[in-house]
């Protein structure tokens, strides 16, 4: 930690709240904007709830195109939090401070909007009350507990409550901070949610303990979602390309990748927004860019297994269907891009020091990851639909309509208004986090090198 | 006689120690007097009373409790609609234990966050005496008794570790 500096923590406070005691002058605009965005986004789908799934590209033989290609990209990005702020936590990786909250509300927020996809996929969503849950005792049927679409919301349900309940966990020592620093209702609200927070010994006992606790708990939940969203495809044995049986952890790995460099992207604006640099440092992106290139690595490992499997086996459909993806128009054109901004431009670029611990490098690079990783969910979901019971009579390909890429777009408006409406009332920096790392650490004397040093309590 | 509190107030860790060695020394029960930081320091740095908790317990209680629920619903479910699909037995193992799995975790993370919120004694709505610079970096040793005539003991003690500004309640 070569960067720290030492920072009292009445300006900790200062700097760290104030989003929620202060409203940044873009703020308002900003949500404004986003908030028609939503606005409109909501109206579409109102639309084609309304008038049915006509009004998409969705046709035979493609019926799961940009929806489901998107509720799988947001599932990848929630699988940020956990990466993060569990496996860092229980490694003691003193650089997670001020990246944890984010990377957990990223999740939270990016759950939500996966959620809504599968949904509106189904055209008609009151109808998923008996796909779900139905527990339709008059008519005596129950769902199919066997098949894959059962086990998702399951495991999806569960990711999602567990996050939330480790994101208000970890936030009731800065609710207790903000009760102190704010007067009227805000001060009501704050009094409520930190549920008398005094900050005694046996209170921050149980936010380590707790916090250990739940970390070791949430980590095999991140690990069965990911593998479970996979297992909607891999389970499927009739579409070339699906059914294989590295997806799960194909998937998983996929999902760190993008969800790690989607909080180097959150992390970036943060420093740029609220004016971070004293916490959001350098050596942040340095940190979270070295075990990306590992992740990104790993991850370009299976997708050559994939490739691999696929020409030894000496399956004509599916050598067929690698084909397409690779050589035929305009598969090849995404194919290539999918290669070069996931992996090819921004991996390479991460080996260097200069390009880690340069923030905007970072920010553009990250950003590429996700349209990489976004366009590999669609290359896995799409072709392998489009190759399925070609009808001589299907002679278009999917082509998403202006409906699809609307509500595609609204995702994006929807998780950014809802992390900037959270960043207005609670702290995305957790303040206690960063005070304690003051307290357990110290320069000491080397020789003439005066170098940081970190404490640490033995159990 | 009422049950009253008093809250020195100390802006460096090492009085605040030393106030709470004093109250010991003065012979204040454990558990009468504590100490409030807006930051976790290393426990023992203000020769503080260590409280005993039972947190691990709570994960385990929650997990019995899903996996039970999860083999009723489950099982139940398949019983409930016993059709044959794919040659495949009704009470299908791998299927269930998914279901199984999310459940039994989903109820031991709850049973966590209950038992996060208890250990804490949470919530409390009367907390007590407390000074909003604690969460600017202030450290409070706070001392509650019945007996009226210990508050001129607590109050030399803490006057004579150094505090800055001593409450009342």
């Amino acid at each position: 930690m070569q960067q720290r500096r030492e920072l009292d923590q009445v300006y900790t406070n200062r700097k760290l709240l104030n989003g929620q005691l202060d409203t940044p002058k873009w703020w308002a605009p900003t949500v404004s904007i986003l908030g028609v965005i939503v606005l409109l986004g909501l109206i579409v789908i109102a639309i084609m709830i309304n008038k049915g799934l006509g009004v998409t590209g969705l046709s035979r033989p493609v019926y799961w195109g940009l929806f489901i290609t998107t509720f799988v990209f947001w599932v990848g990005i929630s699988h940020a939090g956990i990466m993060i702020s569990a496996i860092l936590r229980l490694t003691q990786a003193e650089w997670r401070r001020p990246v944890t909250r984010a990377a957990e509300l990223l999740t939270v927020f990016s759950l939500l909007t996966a959620l809504v996809f599968p949904l509106i996929h189904a055209g008609r969503p009151w109808r998923i009350a008996y796909w779900i849950m139905p527990y339709d005792v008059a008519r005596g049927i129950y769902p199919n507990i066997r098949s894959p679409l059962i086990m998702d919301p399951v495991a999806i349900s569960t990711y999602l409550i567990g996050s939330s309940l480790f994101l208000y966990i970890a936030l009731l020592p800065d609710l207790g901070n903000l009760r102190d620093r704010t007067a009227g209702w805000k001060n009501a609200m704050y009094t409520v949610l930190a549920l008398g927070w005094r900050g005694n010994p046996r209170q921050w006992k149980m936010q380590t303990v707790g916090g250990i606790l739940l970390s070791a708990l949430m980590l095999p939940i991140f690990v069965s979602v990911h593998s479970i969203v996979s297992w909607d495809f891999a389970i499927a044995a009739a579409v070339e390309g699906w059914h294989s049986t590295i997806f799960a952890p194909y998937f998983v790995i996929g999902a760190v990748h993008s969800g790690v460099s989607a909080v180097v992207t959150m992390m970036a604006l943060m420093r740029w927004l609220w004016k971070w640099d004293d916490f959001i440092r350098p050596e942040h992106f340095d940190a979270l860019a070295r075990p990306l290139i590992v992740v990104a690595t790993g991850w370009l490992g299976f997708t050559f297994l994939e490739l691999t499997f696929a020409l030894y086996g000496q399956d004509a459909p599916e050598i067929a269907l690698r084909e397409m993806q690779m050589f035929e128009w305009p598969w090849n054109l995404l194919f290539i891009i999918f290669f070069l901004t996931a992996y090819a431009i921004p991996v390479p670029m991460w080996l260097f020091k200069r390009v880690r611990t340069n923030i905007a490098l970072m920010f553009w690079t990250s950003i590429l990851v996700n349209i990489g990783m976004w366009l590999e969910r669609f290359l896995i979901i799409v072709p392998g639909l489009a190759r399925r019971t070609p009808f001589v009579y299907t002679w278009e390909a999917y082509r998403p309509s202006a409906v699809e890429w609307t509500i595609f777009i609204w995702s994006f408006a929807w998780v950014t208004f809802l992390m900037l409406l959270f960043s207005k009332f609670f702290p995305l920096v957790p303040l206690f986090e960063q005070k304690e790392s003051q307290v357990f650490t110290d320069d000491v004397m080397i020789g003439r090198a005066k170098v940081p040093a970190i404490v640490r309590e033995a159990d | 006689m009422s049950t009253q509190s008093i809250l020195g107030l100390f802006q460096q860790p090492e009085p605040a120690a030393d106030a709470m060695d004093g109250l010991k020394e003065a012979g204040f029960e454990l558990g009468t007097f504590d100490v409030l930081t807006g930051t976790p320091y290393p426990e023992g740095a203000f020769g503080e009373y260590v409280p005993q908790h039972r947190l691990f317990r709570f994960p385990a209680f929650g997990a019995i409790i899903g996996f039970t629920l999860s083999v009723f619903l489950t099982a139940a479910t398949q019983l409930a609609y016993p059709i044959v699909t794919g040659g495949k037995p009704i009470l299908s193992i791998f299927a269930m234990l998914i279901i199984m799995y999310e459940m039994t975790m989903l109820a031991g993370v709850i049973a966590t966050v209950v038992g996060i919120i208890f250990e804490s004694r949470l919530p409390n709505m009367k907390p007590g005496i407390y000074d909003t610079r604690i969460t600017e970096g202030w450290i409070g040793v706070v001392i509650t008794f019945d007996d009226d005539s210990k508050v001129a003991d607590a109050e030399s003690v803490l006057n004579k570790a150094g505090a800055l500004e001593i409450k009342h309640a």
